[in-house]
């Protein structure tokens, strides 16, 4: 019992033990996995991220570079077009199909007339500002010119509608649109500006028209008119401002004039540039500006031939108004020859002349009379030949004029006639262009169909040349796989036979064996309850008898239902051990060995011999006889050894070498007291005697049975 | 057990001897004192009782066992 204490406490600690380093090593382990194993879990995750993080940034930097590679990514990875998209923007039109080029040349036309539509109320403005200021140079000017303003403004809208079609956007092409752009801005910046120089130049020479009428209404109201003396200075320095009026107009009107022609020369060669790039998208702007441009001419022309015509007339008023002067100077000068003393201004000097001067007046009149009678009669008949001159002179004029009114009038009727052949070229081309389109388009619509019957029926032999094969592979694969499965079958059902078999084989001899370890297994039992008899016997410690023997006896009994020498024997254990146990012969001998003494101090009292006198005699006797400790019991007892002291030295050597039996029997010869006092221990040994005897008898069957079902190898 | 009843009886024996020795002396002094006028014989007689009583005492219990008792025997 120590040792299995010790044994339990050994194990108790080394299981603490155990336990409490196990769980600091666990500590331990789980610190410093936990440090080592989070160290390298972030490690990884970190390198994990970067590495993606990586590949993203690089696929969209790619993708942003090379649009194959984006379309690419885009049809294969899904949400990559959101995510492109996100990053960069949506796909750039450079990856579009020369389809679509074609398309945006195609197109031109129709954004241009949208545009210039759009672009007309702008222009409009602008121009309409830059004609309102010659209008408000105009409106000073009294209202006679009023028809050469609405002439004017009439002119102006004119140009401003022409500069409106013109100030079209450029083509939204890429490729030409540049050239084209270009070719139009300048265009429309040389048009702009030689309108606005045509339309100043205009504005002066209506100006120096209406100066010049205004100068030869006045000059020819001072010639005719009767007015008082005090007005007509006013009149005649009237007729001094409208002359300088006239002049300053007319010079303003001839820088005008060549400010307007450098403007449309540059215009004409800015148009002759353009039409050298040869582009087809510049023409139709092209046309529309010789168009501005030659009207532009018409229009200039017109005002300068009127002007021409006015100076003209001027000058024949001036020339008159010239003659008108001389003549009355040459009067003056012959009134003031004859009367020096009289002033310039005889109408007034009624009262102031005498007779004398009279006279010389009235002859003076008379003498010019005469001569003027005669200049008369000369001119009359010089009159014809003058009229002759003149009219050949004016002839001449004429004829010049005549001629070089045809010569522009021709000019402007080629360039009309070259500008309208245009427009119908290019009217023509479109036409034809529109023609072409319709053509290819049906063209290409004969041949979808075409291509889609030839498809329909390519499809439908294709498809049954495809089902052929198919069917064909289909019923081969059918065929193979019943044979498959045929096979398999019959494997199957070969193996389960032979399966069968088998097992038919194993359970019989698993029954077989079942039936023997059967046995064996009670036999087993039997011999183990035994014991475990047999080891409650060893239970006994020194002075306390061994476990009640009842658990393990039931043990055995139970073990051994069908043998009745087994139940016999197991029935046959003694009461007492059953409930109570049995002493150890360890115990026993160490309990004889305190008897013995008591039984030899009462070796004389028995029942004749007891009393106390008895008693101390055998007390006496008791210290004063020795005998051997031990000694070796003969085979046969006589009657000297049926002495007290003698039996229980035998007793005491039977004990020593282990043989209880024979020192039951020997103790059992002692009578009277002695025998009394060791009627207990007689009794325990008797107990321990039987119980050994059965649990031998029961080992020696069990084992003997044991035997019996153990099989040898 | 049986080996211990000797003792047993040993203890009881040896006790009652002791009172009863004791009371004989006791009150054989008491009565020498008191009756006898410190005579010796009172003393003597007492303990000798005593004695007496107790031996027989002792005996009949160390005999006691192979008496025939006819309470047990029917």
């Amino acid at each position: 019992m120590l040792r299995a204490c010790l044994r339990g406490a050994n194990a108790t600690a080394r299981n603490n033990f155990g336990k409490t380093r196990l769980t600091n090593l666990q500590h331990c382990r789980h610190y410093t996995a936990g440090e080592t194993s989070g160290g390298g879990a972030a490690k990884v995750v970190a390198a994990g991220l970067v590495t993606v993080g990586g590949g993203i940034g690089g696929t969209i930097l790619y993708a942003k570079w090379d649009n194959k590679f984006r379309a690419a990514v885009e049809n294969n990875v899904p949400y990559s077009d959101w995510l492109l998209g996100l990053a960069l923007g949506p796909p750039s039109p450079k990856s579009g199909l020369p389809i679509k080029k074609q398309k945006e040349l195609a197109q031109p036309p129709s954004m241009m007339d949208k545009q210039t539509n759009v672009s007309k109320a702008k222009s409009e403005k602008k121009v309409k500002e830059a004609a309102e200021s010659p209008a408000s140079e105009m409106s000073p000017v009294p209202i006679q010119p009023a028809q050469s303003i609405e002439e004017a403004s009439a002119e102006a809208t004119h140009i401003i509608s022409a500069i409106s079609e013109v100030t079209s956007v450029p083509a939204p092409c890429d490729t030409e649109g540049a050239a084209v752009k270009a070719v139009s801005a300048s265009l429309e910046e040389s048009l702009t500006s030689s309108a606005k120089a045509t339309l100043q130049a205009i504005g002066a020479q209506e100006a120096a028209l209406q100066a010049i009428t205004r100068h030869t209404l006045k000059l020819k109201e001072a010639m005719e008119a009767e007015v008082p003396p005090q007005e007509k200075s006013a009149q005649w320095k009237d007729l001094e401002a409208a002359l300088a009026d006239r002049t300053g107009a007319v010079n303003d009107a001839e820088t005008a004039l060549s400010k307007a022609n450098e403007a449309l020369d540059s215009l004409k060669s800015v148009i002759d540039k353009s039409k050298g790039l040869k582009v087809s998208a510049v023409r139709p702007l092209v046309l529309a500006a010789e168009e501005n441009l030659h009207n532009m001419v018409v229009d200039l022309d017109k005002v300068v031939t009127k002007v021409h015509s006015a100076e003209s007339e001027a000058k024949i008023v001036s020339q008159y108004s010239e003659l008108v002067n001389e003549a009355k100077q040459q009067f003056q000068r012959e009134v003031s020859s004859l009367t020096p003393e009289i002033q310039a201004n005889w109408k007034g000097l009624t009262g102031k002349l005498s007779s004398d001067d009279l006279n010389a007046l009235i002859a003076h009149a008379h003498r010019r009379i005469d001569q003027l009678n005669r200049e008369l009669a000369e001119q009359r008949v010089r009159e014809q030949i003058h009229i002759d001159a003149a009219l050949e002179q004016q002839k001449l004029e004429d004829q010049k004029a005549l001629e070089k009114a045809v010569s522009t009038a021709l000019q402007h009727i080629k360039e009309e006639a070259r500008l309208e052949q245009e427009r119908k070229l290019s009217e023509l081309r479109e036409v034809m262009e529109a023609e072409m389109r319709t053509q290819l388009r049906r063209q290409a619509a004969a041949h979808t169909d075409h291509v889609r019957d030839v498809l329909k029926v390519q499809e439908q032999e294709l498809r049954v040349d495809a089902e052929q094969v198919l069917s064909s592979k289909m019923l081969e694969q059918e065929t193979r796989y019943r044979q498959l499965s045929q096979e398999q079958l019959d494997n199957f059902t070969l193996d389960m036979n032979t399966a069968y078999a088998r097992l038919k084989g194993m359970e019989e001899a698993i029954d077989s064996h079942v039936v023997a370890e059967e046995e064996a297994r009670k036999a087993h039992q039997l011999w183990l309850s035994v014991e475990a008899l047999n080891y409650t016997l060893k239970t006994a410690n020194a002075d306390i008898p061994t476990v009640p023997l009842e658990g393990a006896a039931q043990a055995v009994r139970d073990s051994c239902h069908d043998s009745d020498f087994a139940l016999a024997l197991s029935s046959a254990l003694p009461e007492e051990s059953l409930h109570r146990g049995v002493y150890s012969e360890a115990s026993l001998r160490a309990r004889f060995n305190s008897l013995r003494s008591l039984a030899r101090r009462v070796a004389l009292i028995d029942e004749s011999h007891n009393s106390l006198y008895q008693y101390f005699l055998s007390y006496l006797q008791a210290a004063l006889l020795f005998e051997e400790k031990q000694e070796a019991p003969p085979a046969q007892l006589c009657s000297e050894d049926l002495d007290p002291f003698k039996l229980l030295s035998y007793a005491s050597y039977c004990l020593e070498h282990g043989d209880l039996e024979l020192a039951a029997k020997l103790v059992n010869q002692l009578r009277g007291e002695a025998r009394r006092v060791v009627e207990d221990w007689l009794t325990e040994a008797r107990l321990t005697l039987e119980t050994r005897q059965v649990v031998s008898l029961l080992s020696a069957y069990a084992n003997a049975v044991g035997l019996g079902t153990t099989q040898a190898p | 057990m049986s080996e211990k009843e000797l003792g047993k009886k040993w203890d009881r024996c040896l006790a009652d001897s002791a009172i009863k020795l004791g009371t004989g002396l006791g009150l054989g002094i008491v009565f020498s004192v008191l009756f006898f006028k410190r005579h010796t014989w009172p003393i003597s007689f007492g303990s000798g009782v005593g004695l007496g009583m107790a031996y027989a005492n002792c005996q009949n219990d160390l005999r006691s066992h192979y008496l025939q008792k006819i309470a047990a025997s029917e």
